[in-house]
């Protein structure tokens, strides 16, 4: 489930989804995680994540400068006397570990986040937390996915807006690719990045239309052009967003999309 | 020189439409950036005419001479991303750029070339001069365009002796909003009376407190759910934010959205009326000197 623009229903219509088939649901946006709040699982595993960063022994350390050359991150320099760790700018490559003549540099930690998993209103809802001040998502997606992606049943898994790298770690490796969108010029021109983002990873997709309604015809000859499955619309209605605001489900206020839900699975299935 | 960044931890609460209403409602002479460089869709508002444009290199991508290469697997037994794989092809999505294959290969059979992942634009607008840029679907270093788009914005504010930037941000709290706040003077954030949009706010807050840059709330779409919006308001005071207005939910949004202009050229309606007022708060409060 993914969306480019952001606040066009992602979570919402995941969570439902999750709901209306007993799928397992993975909320991959680790920088604003939202799916458990409506879901309010009982977590039965809590798990830290870190992530390597070079730690230096100064000691034997003779400032010959290998590891400010190889490091492309500029996360570690030296000074006469001194070595600067940036753990901000670190990728976590090794490449100061490997070249260091003293062998002087080890493995250090910093927390990246946290990975959650539990059961609620009859489906397993798994997360992840980015720490804040991490800037990195995509390594705790990675995590997030490694861990907890089954292999059997349907699994759903809710993106990130946007269509950058975390994006990307997200979608990758799934079977197929629902795209939220809503008809406005906005909702148009990132889904349009997005789509163009998801045909590079070679995974099919589809569309889902939220609010539709809204009189903004020129989202339609979009979708046929690109050959982008239209799979279900959701309208526009202030019920909805009153609903979703108080914290309800979308099948809560409109009971019949489980029927739409099943079509537009067997839609994919096809 | 003042830097003026709107955020909003959840993506889709209004932040576009309000900076591009602030924009068009401020007479002080500034430099509009939008800085949401995978979603870029505040130029859609603010009728751009392109001035120029020009490809933004960023990171590394390695690139093998099978020539000389022997096949010995160095390269694959020295990268930890998984990014090289049993027949030594290189896989772009997991590669970081990182060289170290490069580094260690004894035939020295990969270089490292510098790759392009996005195009930075220079417009103008009825408003004042616009920078914005566009991240190709899937690339990183969202982070480095976004300090460059910035970069530039005060180059251009330097030039023509302008004393405002405002500047568009990013959803999320992760590389490129980080990137976003270096230098920036104040934030504005954004803000809808959802479950989602009160927990957003809170880690978008303590990310302003982690980097020390005082923040400032608009709540957005506010009698969709009264209650949550003096959630809302309660959580802000917690946080040390100061609250600039509410604005309703007034469908003329939308009319702004498809005409491709700032709702206050389009509309009299009540979330026009509210910016209006906001904007006075911000000329008072932000604008005028007193950020504390």
């Amino acid at each position: 489930m993914a969306s480019g623009k952001g606040g066009t229903g992602k979570t919402t219509l995941a969570v439902a989804l999750a709901q209306a088939f007993g799928a397992r649901l993975l909320d991959a946006d680790v920088e604003e995680p939202n799916a458990h709040l409506f879901l309010k699982p009982a977590l039965s595993v809590e798990e830290e994540v870190y992530r390597m960063v070079p730690s230096v022994d100064e000691s034997r350390c003779t400032f010959c400068g290998k590891c400010k050359e190889i490091c492309r991150f500029k996360a570690i320099t030296t000074l006469p006397g001194t070595v600067l760790v940036f753990p901000e700018m670190c990728h976590g490559c090794y490449g100061c570990l490997e070249v260091c003549p003293e062998g002087c540099i080890e493995e250090g930690q910093v927390l990246l986040g946290r990975l959650y998993f539990g059961k609620a209103q009859g489906i397993e809802l798994a997360y992840g937390v980015l720490e804040v001040g991490e800037p990195m998502a995509s390594p705790l997606i990675k995590a997030l996915k490694e861990r907890f992606l089954g292999r059997d049943g349907l699994q759903i898994i809710d993106c990130p807006p946007g269509t950058s790298c975390a994006v990307l770690t997200a979608v990758r490796g799934a079977d197929f690719c629902l795209l939220v969108t809503e008809p406005t010029p906005f909702g148009l021109h990132d889904l349009r990045q997005a789509a163009r983002a998801v045909r590079t990873l070679g995974v099919p997709a589809g569309v889902i239309v939220n609010r539709a309604g809204l009189d903004y015809p020129e989202l339609y000859p979009f979708l046929e052009k690109e050959g982008l499955p239209l799979l279900l619309e959701i309208p526009n209605r202030r019920e909805i967003a009153e609903a979703y605001a108080r914290g309800e489900g979308l099948l809560a206020v409109m009971p019949e999309l489980k029927s739409s839900f099943e079509k537009l699975l067997e839609e994919i299935r096809r | 020189m003042k830097e003026i960044l709107f955020l909003s931890g959840k993506g889709g609460t209004g932040k576009t439409t309000i900076c591009a209403a602030l924009a068009s409602l401020w007479e002080k002479p500034k430099v509009i950036a939008d800085v949401d460089v995978d979603a870029s869709n505040l130029p859609l508002l603010l009728s751009p005419r392109l001035l120029s444009q020009s490809p933004f290199q960023a990171g590394w991508e390695p690139v093998r001479d099978e020539g000389k290469c022997t096949g010995c697997g160095t390269c694959r037994e020295k990268c930890r991303f998984g990014a090289i794989g049993e027949d030594l092809t290189i896989d772009p999505f997991d590669c970081e750029g990182c060289g170290v294959c490069a580094w260690f290969c004894p035939e020295e059979a990969i270089v490292m070339k510098e790759k392009e992942v996005g195009k930075i634009f220079l417009s103008e607008t009825p408003y004042g001069p616009l920078v914005h840029a566009e991240l190709y679907p899937g690339e990183e270093n969202s982070g480095k365009l976004v300090v460059e788009v910035k970069r530039r914005a005060r180059l251009l504010a330097e030039e023509q002796g302008l004393d405002f930037i405002l500047i568009d941000g990013s959803p999320g709290i992760g590389c490129p909003v980080i990137a976003s706040l270096s230098g920036v003077s104040v934030c504005i954030l954004v803000a809808e009376p959802t479950l989602s949009g009160l927990h957003d706010l809170k880690r978008l807050a303590a990310l302003l407190r982690h980097f020390k840059i005082p923040g400032y709330l608009i709540i957005n779409k506010a009698d969709l759910a009264p209650e949550m919006s003096s959630e809302l308001l309660n959580s802000a005071e917690r946080e040390g934010l100061s609250f600039l207005g509410s604005i309703p939910y007034d469908p003329e949004v939308f009319e702004c959205l498809r005409l491709g202009q700032p709702l206050p050229l389009v509309s009299k309606g009540p979330a026009s009326k509210a910016l209006l007022e906001i904007n006075g708060h911000v000329y008072k409060n932000i604008v005028g000197g007193g950020e504390q």
